[in-house]
């Protein structure tokens, strides 16, 4: 059994916090600050999974999702996360996190969720599905339906340990490469927020490597 | 159940036209809908605030108001107002001269906003989001429930036997929280017995755990949850024919998402999430398809107000007068026909 760490109680984390309890994982889940309200949203959102301060949270869990705005990722108890594979399911929103210079000109997440855990193995995952999509979409293993989550990581058993943790959470992974190729499955591309099989998935990512090597090769 | 009317006044610029979108037009065009709803008996109009470039209302309840003065009957609500970017105190000033000039029609529906633009507008924090929206809420309630009121906080000067002149002409002047899908502000919205109105496009069956996180919450504060009125808000289109009213709402619906902080920025919305949405109960279809879809809502939810969002991503005027037309001919009268036997014991 595995304990999944969430930090994040919002829209995102409350789901996904639903999706690893019914997967039987030990599930711990921060809000932000002090425990608040958390306890009673558990209760109801996800009734299996424990509530604690993110210290906590990040100390005791063997993989942690970070499911906060990315203008907060500075709040993140860096050193307790150190060693860990540490999931990346953010994306930049500037409507709603604020304009963040670094990110304007479309820069992937990820290497800047790295640079603040640099102790931790960052892989990006759980980030181009809504969370409407989470909830209706997870299918056990085998299932005709089932809908695939991209995954992009640099550590080869980070990367593997994720893919396991998507699969149990009911998608199938496709690994893409790198951390810093998660931006093609970033927003405005045409992997994002859309709920695909894994054959389209990995088809739409694809194409959008194949054009962006064309563009530069023309560039 | 009450029925309504929301719009955001989204100014999209229609490609097949030379000429830019014209602000005046979105106004006429918004006060034509509101008197449209008047007419055809809906209860409830919403009107939404924005400080974008790509929306015309940064002041709903001045356009509320003069909005009062072509209506009769209809309530008149923000949808929602963004407290956090303004003083409370001047916001229940406003809504209670609004009641006034309506004749006791006015509502405030207050939340966090799902864009952040007012913060710099207003010299605000964004670290203080949630912080801010908090203490200006609970202002604005004991502004509503005392008629002289003392208090300090973090994000506004102390008040020292504040009265506000005049008071609504309303007893209890209406005010709503509009949620979106987090959890916490529907916590919040249940432990001050506050209604709620949850803004969702389809899947209602995912607000299934959230009404009931709403009601332990305002078991948790001391409220009946049987007295809390609930609304939901959404998309919606009506045509004459099911398969007629998807087909020709998809461009307007598809261009309309494609705007910032929208999963479907830059592109436009995959026919297969149109399709997937439809399958989900997204209210859009003929007056039976759209009947089925709030009915589903009622049932799943308990709700007692549906506000509908029709007029998007510059859908001409005849679409969305015929739909509106519909709504209030079709499919309102059958809501209340069975929500009504619903009640009947």
């Amino acid at each position: 059994m595995t304990t999944v760490g969430i930090i994040g109680a919002g829209k995102l984390g409350s789901t996904l916090a639903r999706l690893s309890t019914d997967a039987g994982h030990r599930t711990l889940v921060a809000g932000s600050g002090e425990l608040g309200t958390l306890p009673l949203i558990l209760s109801v959102m996800a009734p299996a999974a424990t509530a604690m301060r993110a210290i906590d949270v990040a100390r005791e869990a063997d993989i942690v999702i970070l499911a906060l705005p990315l203008g907060r990722i500075g709040e993140l108890p860096a050193a307790q996360m150190s060693g860990k594979t540490v999931v990346d399911a953010l994306n930049y929103w500037p409507q709603t996190d604020g304009v963040i210079p670094e990110f304007e000109d479309g820069a992937a997440s990820s290497p800047a969720v790295a640079r603040t855990l640099p102790e931790s193995r960052v892989v990006k995952a759980l980030s181009h599905l809504g969370y409407h999509e989470l909830q209706d979409d997870a299918r056990p293993a085998g299932a005709a339906d089932r809908r695939a989550i991209a995954i992009a990581g640099d550590d080869l058993d980070s990367v593997a340990e994720v893919a396991a943790l998507v699969d149990s959470l009911g998608f199938d992974p496709v690994v893409v490469g790198r951390l810093d190729e998660g931006s093609l499955f970033g927003p405005g591309t045409d992997a994002f927020g859309v709920s695909l099989t894994a054959e389209e998935l990995s088809r739409r990512v694809d194409a959008r490597r194949a054009s962006l090597a064309g563009d530069s090769r023309r560039g | 159940m009450e029925l309504g009317i929301s719009s955001l006044g989204d100014l999209r610029h229609d490609p097949s036209e030379q000429t830019p979108a014209d602000i005046r037009d979105r106004y006429r065009y918004i006060v034509d809908l509101a008197v449209l709803a008047d007419q055809g008996g809906l209860d409830v109009f919403t009107l939404g605030e924005h400080h974008r470039p790509d929306y015309v209302i940064p002041a709903p309840e001045v356009a509320l108001a003069a909005i009062a003065g072509v209506t009769k009957n209809i309530t008149l609500a923000s949808g929602v107002t963004v407290l956090s970017g303004h003083d409370p105190v001047r916001v229940f000033e406003q809504f209670s001269t609004l009641d006034h000039v309506s004749g006791g029609r006015a509502e405030i529906i207050v939340g966090r906003g799902a864009f952040v633009e007012s913060f710099p507008l207003f010299g605000l924090d964004l670290n203080d989001y949630d912080a801010i929206f908090d203490e200006k809420l609970r202002l604005l309630l004991r502004l509503r429930d005392e008629e002289s009121v003392t208090w300090s906080g973090n994000y506004r000067p102390p008040l020292h036997g504040a009265q506000i002149h005049p008071r609504p002409l309303q007893d209890r002047l209406p005010i709503w929280v509009g949620v979106g899908g987090t959890p916490a502000s529907v916590v919040r919205a249940g432990l001050l017995g506050l209604p709620i109105t949850m803004g969702f496009f389809a899947s209602p069956e995912q607000f299934v755990s959230r009404v009931d996180l709403y009601h332990r919450a305002a078991e948790q504060g001391g409220h009946d949850p049987s007295t809390l009125r609930l609304g939901a808000g959404g998309h919606m289109f009506v045509g004459k024919t099911s398969q007629g009213a998807r087909e020709q709402f998809y461009p307007y619906y598809s261009r309309y998402l494609d705007q910032p902080g929208s999963p479907f920025a830059g592109r436009g919305m995959p026919r297969e999430m149109y399709e997937a949405w439809l399958a989900g109960s997204l209210p859009v279809g003929s007056p039976q398809q759209v009947i089925d879809d709030i009915m589903l809502r009622v049932e799943l939810l308990g709700i007692d107000r549906f506000l509908a969002h029709i007029d998007m991503g510059y859908l001409p005027w005849n679409m969305v007068s015929e739909s509106v037309e519909l709504y209030a001919t079709e499919v309102a009268p059958v809501i209340r026909r069975e929500t009504a036997r619903a009640m009947t014991p």
